[in-house]
């Protein structure tokens, strides 16, 4: 696989958002401010970590990557569009009739969909049911992500997965935490306290790394230490920015669930636009 | 004439009249899941706390590499499977129905149906004949759960010999599966050489008065409730609809069709379950007279399995009466 810069993945990180309003907008409907933020970790996921062929996806030894916020599919499409699954002018048909862009992903619709989510909480059980069956297969070089929210961990299924995935050592999964501290209803804190995470999450006997989550250094830095840790699966909380790139959208609850109208989309796309050397500059 | 002259001979079911053999039908699940496993490397099992009451100890104690102890956690246990069987496993999941899939429906639809998975639910304990645990432990909606849900094939076993075979079928069906057992010794009316196939409902017994279809735990006491009607002078077809979805239309329609009058007999809610299912397909192709026997919009409680299924009118005894009323009501 090509091995991408810095830079140039950041420019890539850009390209995604800006095709995340895009898509936003011909939708008109969906979810701005999760995809906007998980941006640079798709960018990483897809262009630096993930072990896969966008022209066969279905290879047998790639790496598995389940988004289980469902909702947050549009940087999930826009990534895949990106690495060459399919043509970029299908996000446009993002949620419309017979698209196989559904409003939330359905693998049988799309190849390279790994799962069908969008009711939270299962990515982490769906993860651990393909770690058991990676390892009865013998397929012991692939790996598995899971992005889940942090809205999402609300669901008691959650914790269910969180106690039986170190019970039987599945360390090829790699789990991705999206601490943006919002969901619909509000921040995080105060719709369901989540904190400590940190604590809660060691003591369920994971090995936590915290990092800046639109840090594209620091997420290949972590993807890659998650790795070579085998004793106790890895969970990354990556605190990342909501809305991240359009200062309107960034850290405001409200942008959840609701795409851009006309303007408010020209104005992100304006923003996004001189994004590159924004975040050059951040990370100076 | 002997009631078992009536029987369809090709379906090598026991001689009624002589004593019969009671097993609970969940063993079998667990002799056809051991078979299965046996049969297909790719067949996985995975129980929630309830590992011997589903009878899943026998394929845990061949296969330990290939069973997994989820623990109490229902949603883990359906949404687990559905990761398996993208990794071209067989999983088959158990619990008690009350459970599985009483508490963890959308995970089942999102994860196994919509996602279409070859994961095997396996849901023990249905029924009032769970007896003294009561109504929370008396799962009666599983049918009317499992049966709306696209993709999904919805089995309930008449005896223990009967769910072995349907259990191996199942291992080798590509398609998302519920099997319905039950906890109580259930008389075996079936043998080795009664034949299965998916989708196939069975004439027990032929007869041109009145239908009786049923399914799992009933199709023993429907029999047995028609040898009753006979020595009343009504001569009871008896239809043993063990594949609830799908329906075996043709022999629904056919048995009606010649006796024009029709009972379905479930140990279920009748609203939305397998009567249900039956009155669906009737009343779209060719309407009859027809009475649902089961359980009417009201929880079970606790008691002994006999005296449940005696106070809800399930035993033979009991079919027999509501037969006999419904052909006087017209």
């Amino acid at each position: 696989m090509t091995k991408y810069s810095i830079e140039q993945l950041e420019l890539i990180a850009t390209r995604i958002r800006e095709d995340i309003i895009d898509m936003l907008l011909h939708a008109g409907s969906g979810h701005s401010a999760g995809p906007l933020g998980l941006a640079d970790i798709f960018t990483v996921l897809y262009f630096d970590i993930l072990n896969h062929d966008p022209k066969n996806p279905d290879w047998e030894e790639r790496d598995i990557l389940l988004l289980s916020n469902g909702h947050c599919v549009p940087v999930r499409y826009a990534a895949m569009a990106e690495a060459g699954y399919f043509k970029k002018e299908e996000l446009k048909t993002l949620r419309q009739f017979g698209s196989r862009l559904q409003g939330h992903p359905e693998r049988l619709r799309l190849p390279g969909l790994e799962n069908t989510s969008g009711p939270l909480g299962c990515g982490l059980s769906q993860a651990a049911g393909m770690a058991l069956g990676l390892r009865l297969n013998k397929m012991n070089g692939r790996r598995i992500y899971v992005v889940m929210g942090d809205g999402e961990i609300d669901e008691g299924n959650i914790w269910e997965a969180a106690m039986l995935i170190p019970k039987y050592k599945l360390n090829s999964i790699t789990a991705i935490l999206d601490r943006n501290n919002i969901q619909i209803d509000g921040p995080t804190e105060e719709v369901m306290p989540l904190e400590e995470l940190r604590r809660k999450w060691e003591s369920f006997n994971w090995h936590v790394i915290e990092i800046d989550g639109n840090n594209i250094e620091a997420i290949i830095d972590a993807l890659n230490m998650a790795q070579t840790i085998v004793e106790k699966p890895v969970i990354i909380i990556a605190h990342t920015i909501p809305g991240k790139g359009v200062d309107f959208m960034e850290k405001d609850f409200r942008w959840h669930g609701i795409p851009p109208n006309s303007e408010q989309a020209k104005l992100a796309l304006k923003e996004l636009r001189t994004l590159g050397g924004k975040i050059k500059s951040e990370h100076q | 004439m002997s009631i078992n002259e009536q029987f369809n001979q090709n379906l090598y079911l026991v001689d009624l009249l002589k004593p019969l053999n009671y097993e609970p039908i969940r063993a079998g699940f667990g002799r056809g899941l051991k078979k299965a496993g046996l049969i297909n490397n790719n067949v996985v099992a995975a129980c929630a706390d309830l590992t011997e009451s589903t009878q899943m100890n026998l394929f845990k104690e061949q296969f330990p590499e290939r069973f997994f102890e989820i623990g109490v956690a229902e949603q883990n246990l359906v949404t687990l499977g559905s990761g398996l069987a993208a990794l071209n496993k067989i999983p088959f999941v158990s619990s008690y129905a009350a459970f599985s899939p009483g508490r963890n429906w959308e995970q089942i639809r999102t994860t196994i149906c919509l996602n279409d998975r070859p994961v095997k639910i396996v849901g023990s304990h249905a029924g009032v004949s769970v007896g003294p645990d009561g109504a929370t432990h008396q799962m009666l909606e599983d049918i009317a759960l499992m049966r709306v849900l696209p993709n999904m094939k919805v089995f309930a076993p008449a005896d223990s010999v009967e769910a072995e075979k349907i259990t191996l079928a199942m291992s080798s069906d590509p398609k998302p599966n519920y099997i319905r057992l039950a906890r109580e010794k259930t008389a075996i009316i079936t043998t080795e050489k009664t034949p299965f196939q998916i989708g196939q409902g069975y004439i027990l017994t032929k007869g041109g008065d009145i239908s009786l279809m049923a399914t799992g735990t009933m199709s023993a006491q429907a029999l047995l409730a028609s040898e009753l009607l006979y020595k009343e002078g009504i001569d009871a077809e008896v239809v043993h609809l063990p594949t609830i979805k799908p329906l075996d239309e043709q022999t629904i329609l056919k048995s009606a069709m010649k006796t024009r009058k029709v009972i379905t007999i479930e140990e279920a809610q009748v609203n939305g379950g397998f009567g249900s299912a039956v009155a669906e397909v009737l009343s779209e192709n060719y309407p009859v007279r027809m009475k649902r026997l089961g359980i009417y919009d009201r929880f079970g409680e606790s008691g002994s399995p006999d005296q449940l299924i005696k106070f809800f009118k399930l035993d033979s005894q009991g079919i027999k009466e509501q037969v006999l009323s419904f052909l006087k009501s017209f």
